[in-house]
């Protein structure tokens, strides 16, 4: 429940439609993309001026109100998960693309425009945003910088932070501040990165700057089986190895390859170990070298067999299988939990043995998809949250992979963000002098700590109550400190 | 544990905090000159130098931040790999933790990247003493504020690097370079239309109605892309190219012979050729204008300008300095940026007022 007062403020600033406190209104944001995590909110606002967040943002600085700004809610780390005692910020009505700049090549856009909208804008003009985001169609472009979105192409395209130019922002009591610029660089320190991926915790996003590329030409796709995880493994190595920077280089294992291949019969080689999908884009000479070049590497590196789609629609479809990875592991499994770390890639085969194992030891089945040029795995545990026990098996087999990860000189998230889903882990992947230093950058923007709080990073109380140590490559750092 | 050079620094740090006395944090000291004034007991970051881990095919480089930057590009270039934002070397010495730290990247930067998009992760020592661990040595990792990345650039004053990673990416398998004689208005405007379209372009340099493209990738594209555009080829493109990175180029020269203040403008690409007081030369398919400003210039109308156009002034090289390096901050910016200065660097004691009087 809002306070009685800050109800009939922000009554005053929003038309009535626009402010929403009824159970059966504000169910819908409960909770994002990962649905473990529920939380009623006491209110959802969805503005649609930017002062009109601003007076939203004074109306709760001022009585201490949490604030959670959402976008499309498609986070699966819980990063709009609403708090009991604050607001929804909703920017859904931030939808409009405000300009389209041919000739900088740039786009000014409200943070609530699909990220696929932008590409569609572009397209009549030759261009389009580069990173793509599976959930693309659904997910919002200040979702995509508050979480410093990735996609299968950002090996070669870089991640959202490569590809944002400016944000405007309001800061927690409401005042408007511009990071980055028009120019390729800015003054000071760079905040237009540190914002990126700052889930909400820092400012409130409401306009953005986003950088175009020019569409490649030409792409083409090829997939390869491999009879051994590790050969495959070792082919990423050789493509990269010899100077190629594919569009997008993504493996799968065999689970992850029977539950697509079901669900888009996109003839995928049932029989193998692991698939690889490998993408050239760029001017069809280009395009016609470089897959010159990868079939000659895969076939060297053993490949059973090398499928290069002849067309737009066999390329669609080939990449139709990854794309719904997702989905087609939803319809074998009632419930499935996706994990996301990243490991250099000489680590996989250690990993995908050792998850090989937990699966077997927890009893859940794991299908793997991995955007194997730059690391970032997705094992998905297969559960049913209607068996007894089953979550907090499911919960302990991901932290158990996610340790692994740190372990091996990795991450515990590559691109779906740390939110309330991996606070714990935050306490095994970083020294308690790191944490207090995240916990500065939070207080240096926000004091009172209201934007999204209890999100992203964990109080160092939080950690002793974890039970966490942090843990480096297999050995406590700082043994020297007192432990919680 | 225990490495005793980053222990003596640690120390030095800690004994400095205590008595707020101001460090200044060097490496090669080859970019002395590029920012506000230099204070403080030196604190010498060459003995922590070495690659400590380089796998061409995880295109990951982690080097201390001593480490000068010739071996670094050495080592990669002998796997077929380079540092993409080509760091300027304004003299020989200059270290890995000097180019993180000054944040500067070369002609190739608008295609493959700044020295911010390249880096993935960093060691510091803080303002306390503390060594901390920011990012890490994978591509994509979104754990924790984008800490590593607020290193970039910062001049030193959040903390002294100690070491970094970076993403390495491979060298381009043919490279060529176009010459084309357009007046300036013709020359912006071209550079970014051919940025439009999907043709291999790495650089741009526009210099008294000469402008240099320069292509790389595979030999095919290359190929069409001269046969589309058409122009001379000039003689000696890779130590052209490499003058423009170094600033040995004759504009650049010729300012600093004559003692002429060089401005560095950073702007929207698009930005219409203005005289603003002195010759100009510009890279970056137009976004950025290096200003070698004459008698005539007026730094209020610079520094408005490069506002008007979307972006900053910084006053790059000066023998006396008339005016802030860097582009003042709008006071919401500038707060933010004591109140993150406070959290790193408490007792204010690393590099200070090296970015600013301010913060």
């Amino acid at each position: 429940m809002l306070p009685p007062d800050v109800h009939a403020e922000l009554a005053v600033l929003l038309p009535p439609e626009a402010l929403l406190t009824a159970p059966e209104d504000t169910k819908p944001y409960e909770c994002d993309g990962l649905t473990l995590f529920r939380e009623r909110p006491s209110a959802v606002v969805l503005p649609e001026t930017e002062a009109q967040v601003v007076a939203i943002l004074r109306v709760c600085h001022a009585a201490g109100i949490p604030v959670v700004a959402r976008g499309a809610g498609t986070s699966l780390s819980g990063g709009a998960l609403p708090d009991p005692r604050g607001v929804v910020l909703s920017m859904a009505k931030f939808n409009r693309i405000l300009s389209v700049d041919v000739l900088s090549r740039t786009a000014v856009v409200q943070p609530g425009v699909r990220n696929l909208a932008i590409s569609e804008a572009a397209a009549p003009h030759g261009l389009y945003y580069a990173p793509d985001p599976s959930s693309q169609i659904a997910c919002s472009i200040g979702g995509n910088v508050a979480e410093n979105a990735g996609g299968v192409h950002c090996l070669k395209y870089g991640l959202t932070v490569h590809n944002v130019q400016r944000v405007r922002a309001l800061l927690v009591d409401g005042d408007a501040v511009e990071f980055g610029g028009a120019s390729l660089d800015s003054s000071g320190y760079d905040l237009l990165a540190l914002v990126t991926g700052s889930e909400g915790l820092l400012a409130v996003i409401t306009e953005i700057t986003v950088r175009l590329l020019p569409k490649p030409q030409r792409a083409q796709v090829a997939l390869a089986a491999f009879d051994d995880v590790e050969k495959a493994g070792a082919a990423v190595g050789a493509i990269i190895g010899e100077g190629i920077i594919p569009a997008g280089l993504e493996m799968m294992d065999q689970p992850a390859t029977r539950a697509v291949e079901q669900f888009v019969r996109a003839d995928y080689p049932l029989d193998a170990a692991a698939v690889l999908l490998v993408e050239s884009d760029g001017t069809p000479e280009e395009v016609e070298h470089e897959m010159g070049e990868i079939r000659r590497i895969l076939t060297a590196s053993g490949a059973t067999s090398i499928r290069v789609s002849r067309d737009e629609k066999e390329r669609r479809l080939l990449w139709s299988g990854r794309k719904n990875a997702f989905p087609a592991v939803g319809r074998i499994s009632p419930d499935y939990y996706c994990i996301d770390g990243t490991i250099p890639r000489g680590a996989l085969p250690l990993v995908l043995r050792r998850t090989a194992e937990w699966s077997r030891e927890f009893g859940l089945p794991c299908a793997n998809v991995f955007h194997a040029g730059d690391g970032n795995l997705h094992p998905l545990i297969l559960f049913d949250a209607n068996r007894e026990g089953e979550i907090e098996k499911t919960i302990a087999f991901g932290d158990r992979i996610l340790a692994l990860c740190i372990e091996v000189g990795g991450t515990i998230t590559g691109e779906h963000g740390v939110g309330i889903e991996k606070l714990s882990s935050m306490c095994s992947q970083f020294a308690p002098d790191e944490l207090d230093r995240f916990l500065g950058v939070k207080n240096a923007f926000d004091s009172a700590g209201l934007l999204n709080p209890g999100k992203a990073v964990p109080t160092l109380a939080r950690c002793a109550e974890f039970g966490r140590m942090h843990v480096h490559r297999g050995e406590l750092r700082h043994p020297e400190l007192p432990r919680f | 544990m225990g490495d005793p050079a980053i222990e003596a620094l640690q120390d030095a740090i800690r004994r400095a905090a205590a008595v707020r006395s101001p460090l200044r944090i060097v490496g090669g000291g080859t970019k002395d000159f590029y920012g506000e004034k230099l204070a403080g007991d030196i604190l010498d970051l060459r003995p922590v130098k070495g690659i400590v881990d380089y796998q061409p095919t995880e295109l990951v480089i982690t080097a201390r931040a001593g480490t000068p930057l010739d071996e670094i590009e050495s080592t990669m270039r002998a796997s077929g790999q380079m540092l993409a934002f080509e760091p300027p070397r304004f003299a020989p010495g200059g270290t890995l933790g000097g180019a993180i730290a000054a944040g500067l990247s070369g002609p190739r930067r608008p295609y493959a990247g700044a020295a911010r998009d390249l880096v993935l992760g960093v060691n510091v020592i803080d303002g306390t003493g503390r060594v901390l661990s920011f990012g890490g040595r994978v591509m994509k990792n979104v754990a924790g504020f984008d800490v590593s990345r607020l290193m970039t650039g910062a001049m030193g004053t959040l903390g002294a690097i100690t070491s970094v990673s970076l993403k390495c990416l491979p060298l381009p398998r043919e490279e060529a370079t176009r010459v084309f004689e357009m007046s300036a208005d013709e020359a912006i405007r071209k550079v970014n239309e051919w940025g439009g379209q999907p043709l291999p372009i790495s650089a741009t340099c526009l210099h008294q109605g000469r402008l240099a493209l320069r292509l790389s990738g595979a030999a095919p594209a290359v190929a069409s892309a001269v046969a589309k555009l058409g122009g001379e080829a000039p003689v000696e493109a890779g130590a052209f190219w490499d003058s423009v990175r170094d600033q040995r180029h004759a504009f650049f020269a010729g300012a600093a012979a004559s003692r002429t203040p060089l401005w560095r403008l950073s702007v929207r690409s698009t930005a219409p050729y203005s005289d603003l007081g002195g010759d100009q030369l510009v890279e970056w398919g137009g976004a950025l204008r290096w200003l070698a400003s004459g008698p005539r210039a007026d730094t209020a109308k610079i520094r408005s300008w490069a506002v008007a156009q979307g972006g900053h002034a910084t006053l790059f090289r000066a023998a006396d300095r008339a005016a802030p390096v860097f582009h003042p901050l709008p006071p919401v910016l500038a707060g933010l940026h004591k109140r993150l200065k406070s959290t790193f660097d408490p007792q204010g004691i690393l590099n200070p007022g090296r970015l600013s009087s301010v913060f």
